[in-house]
C-alpha cells in the first residue's frame, strides 16, 4: 500500500547518499567551519517562511544555554503537499542525519520530531530506524566515536491541528498546551522549548543539510538560481497525468511543471498551498522561487472544468476550522470572508461589499498574529482577482 | 462507569504516567494513548490525569477540546476520516462519502447503532496526489472509488 519505497532520482535531495556520511562529515570538522559550509550553501528553510538555516544555527549555537533542542517539523499541513512523508519514509537517513548534524553544530543533545497525528501509520517504521541508528552509534552517547557528543531523538505525535505546523504553536503542543501560537519576538532560537534556545527547521531542510555536508555549500549553490539555492521538492496533485512528489531546480516555470506533469486545459495553479496564491493561464510564465512565486512545496493545478468560487469556499472552509481563535483578525476575519464566498454563491453580493472583504483581507495580512491569518486571506484576494471573469461575469456566481 | 471500570482506568493512566513522566509536558502523549485504546477520553479519565499531573481537570479538557483527534464523547471502535480538502474534492471525494453514508446507514459527523463507525471529515491527509483519501483509525487508504471505499469499510477487523 503506502509503504513502499520508491527509490528517486535528482539532483540534490534525490542524490546519492549513504547513512551517516552526513554525520562523519561533520563530526570531522569545526563547528564553526560547518556554520560558513551552511552559509556558503545559502540554503533557506524549506517549511515555507524561508528563513536563512545558516543564520537560524548561528544564534542558537552562540548561545552558552547548557540545554538547546532540535525540533524537526513534521506537522505536513498545507493542502496539498505531502513531500516530508516521502522524505521520512523512503529517505529517513537524510532527515535523522540531518538532526544529528544540528545537535552537533548548536550543542544540543535532544532532538524532537514533531510528526502530524495523520502520519500515525509512519511512526513505527521511523521508531525502527531510530533503534537501528542507536545500534550502529549514529544515535546516543559519544557519536561514532567522537567523546562528549551524546545526541538522541524521540519523535511526539499531532493530534489533527493544522495550527501546530507553526513553530512556535508546535512548541506550545510539546510543552502539553493548546496548539495556540505565541507572540514573536522572542523566536524560539532565543525562547523555544521549555524557554531554551532551540532550531525548528522543516523536514526537508535537515535532508538537504546532510547533503551539503557531504557535498558542500558550493555544489549546493550551483542548483537553483541566485536568491534561491538549491533544489526544492515539489508536491504536485490535482487535474494532471502524473501527480507525485518532483525534485526541480528553484527557478523553474509554472508551465515547465505543467508540462512534466502532463497537465493538459489547466486554468488555474494554487501555489502554496491553501495559503498560497492562486495564478491563472496569463501568469503561467512565472517561476517557482523566493523571490518570485514561493512555496513550501505545495502546486495544485485546476483544469477548465473547474469552478472557482467552489475551490475557493473550500478553502476558506479550511482556515475557518483551523484558526487557533487567540486573535480577533483571524478568528472573525476568516468566518467573515467565508461568508463572503457563501453571498457570492447564491448572488446575494454588492461590488461595494466585496470591496470591504477584499479590504478586510488586506487587514488580516497585517493585523492578525501568526501565519495562519496573515496568510489565509491569499487565496481570497487572488481569486476573486485572477478569476474575475469568470465568477463575476460568467456562471460562477450562480452553478455553486 | 462502574467501579471496577474506574479502577482499571486509573490502573492504566498511572502506567501511562510513568511512562511519560509526571510533567505536563507528557500531556498529550497520555491523552493520545487512552483516545487511542478507548476511542474517547471520559469525564472520569481526564479527572485522573488531571490529579496524577498535578494540574486542573478543566486544563486537560481545554487541550482535548483544542485537538480534532482528541475527544470526549465516545465514538465507534472505527473512526472513518474522509478528507474533504479541495484535491480529494475534485476527485470524487462526494461521491464517496454518499456511498458510505448509504452502506452504514448513517450520516457524517454520526455513529453506528453498533458502534462500530464512527463517520468524520478530516482536511488534507497529505495523500493528495492519490485522492480521494480516508483514514480508518491509524491506515490511509488512497485512491478510492465508491465501491473500494465500502468494500475496505467492511473489511476492517
Ligand atoms: C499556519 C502555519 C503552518 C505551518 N506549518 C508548517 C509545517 O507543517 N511544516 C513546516 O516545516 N513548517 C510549517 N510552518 C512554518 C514554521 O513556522 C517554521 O517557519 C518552519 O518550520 C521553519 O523551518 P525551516 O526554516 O526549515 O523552513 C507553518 C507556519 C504557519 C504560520
Ligand atoms: S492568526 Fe489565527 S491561528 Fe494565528 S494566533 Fe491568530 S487566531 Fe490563532
Ligand atoms: S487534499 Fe485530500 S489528502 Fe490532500
Amino acid at each position: 500500500m503506502i509503504m513502499e519505497k520508491t527509490k528517486r532520482e535528482g539532483s540534490v535531495i534525490f542524490s546519492e547518499y549513504k547513512r551517516g556520511e552526513g554525520i562523519k562529515a561533520a563530526l570531522g570538522k569545526k563547528r564553526e567551519d560547518i556554520l560558513l559550509e551552511l552559509r556558503e550553501s545559502k540554503i533557506k528553510g524549506r517549511g515555507g517562511a524561508g528563513f536563512p538555516t545558516a543564520t537560524k544555527w548561528m544564534v542558537v549555537a552562540a548561545s552558552t544555554a547548557e540545554i538547546k533542542y532540535v525540533i524537526c517539523n513534521a506537522d505536513e499541513g498545507e493542502p496539498g503537499t505531502f513531500k516530508d512523508r516521502v522524505l521520512l519514509v523512503d529517505y529517513p537517513e537524510l532527515v535523522f542525519d540531518g538532526m544529528v548534524i544540528a545537535g552537533y553544530t548548536i550543542g544540543a543533545s535532544r532532538g524532537i520530531v514533531y510528526l502530524r497525528g495523520e502520519y500515525e501509520y509512519v511512526r513505527k517504521p521511523l521508531e525502527d530506524y531510530l533503534e537501528s541508528m542507536r545500534k550502529d552509534n549514529l544515535l546516543g552517547n559519544n557519536i561514532l566515536g567522537k567523546d562528549g557528543f551524546d545526541f538522541d531523538i524521540t519523535i511526539r505525535m499531532g493530534s489533527g491541528a493544522y495550527i501546530c505546523g507553526e513553530e512556535t504553536a508546535l512548541i506550545e503542543s510539546l510543552e502539553g498546551n493548546r496548539g495556540e501560537a505565541r507572540n514573536k519576538p522572542p523566536y524560539p532560537v532565543n525562547t523555544g522549548f521549555f524557554g531554551r534556545p532551540t532550531v525548528v527547521n522543516n523536514v526537508e531542510t535537515l535532508a538537504a543539510v546532510s547533503h551539503i555536508l557531504v557535498k558542500g555549500g558550493d555544489w549546493f549553490r550551483q542548483h537553483g538560481t541566485d536568491k534561491s539555492t538549491g533544489s526544492k521538492l515539489f508536491s504536485i496533485s490535482g487535474d494532471c497525468e502524473k501527480p507525485g512528489v518532483y525534485e526541480l531546480p528553484w527557478g523553474t516555470k509554472l508551465s515547465e511543471i505543467l508540462f512534466l506533469v502532463g497537465a493538459k486545459n489547466t486554468k488555474a495553479i494554487q501555489v502554496g498551498g491553501a495559503s498560497g496564491i492562486c495564478l491563472n493561464k496569463t501568469q503561467f510564465d512565472r517561476t517557482l522561487a523566493y523571490e518570485d512565486a514561493a512555496t513550501g512545496g505545495s502546486i495544485m493545478i485546476f483544469n477548465e472544468s473547474r469552478n472557482m468560487i467552489h475551490i475557493l469556499k473550500n478553502f476558506m472552509e479550511f482556515f475557518v476550522e483551523e484558526s487557533c481563535g487567540q486573535c480577533t483578525p483571524c478568528r472573525i476575519g476568516n468566518v467573515k470572508l467565508l461568508e463572503g464566498v457563501k453571498m457570492i454563491q447564491s448572488g446575494e453580493y454588492t461590488f461595494d461589499y466585496i470591496e470591504k472583504l477584499i479590504d478586510l483581507g488586506r487587514t488580516m495580512q497585517v493585523a492578525s498574529k501568526c501565519g495562519l491569518g496573515q496568510s489565509s486571506p491569499n487565496p481570497f484576494i487572488s481569486i476573486l482577482e485572477n478569476f474575475k471573469d469568470e465568477i463575476f461575469n460568467g456562471n460562477g456566481g450562480y452553478n455553486g | 462507569m462502574l467501579i471496577l471500570e474506574k479502577n482499571a482506568m486509573t490502573e492504566e493512566i498511572e502506567k501511562l504516567v510513568e511512562k511519560y513522566g509526571p510533567e505536563r509536558s507528557s500531556l498529550l502523549p497520555i491523552l493520545q494513548d487512552i483516545q487511542r485504546d478507548h476511542k474517547s477520553i471520559p469525564d472520569f479519565a481526564q479527572q485522573e490525569v488531571a490529579r496524577l499531573l498535578d494540574i486542573h481537570p478543566v486544563e486537560v479538557f481545554s487541550v482535548i477540546s483544542f485537538y480534532a483527534f482528541l475527544n470526549t464523547e465516545a465514538k465507534g471502535k472505527f473512526i472513518v476520516r474522509l478528507c474533504r480538502t479541495i484535491t480529494c474534492d475534485i476527485k470524487g471525494k462526494e461521491r464517496i462519502a454518499q456511498a458510505i453514508e448509504r452502506e452504514l446507514g448513517i450520516t457524517f459527523g454520526e455513529t453506528t447503532k453498533d458502534n462500530k463507525y464512527t463517520l468524520e471529515y478530516a482536511n488534507c491527509l497529505g495523500m493528495c496526489d492519490q485522492g480521494p483519501a480516508m483514514l480508518i483509525n491509524d491506515i490511509v487508504y488512497a485512491n478510492l472509488t465508491p465501491e473500494k471505499a465500502v468494500k475496505i469499510l467492511k473489511g476492517v477487523k
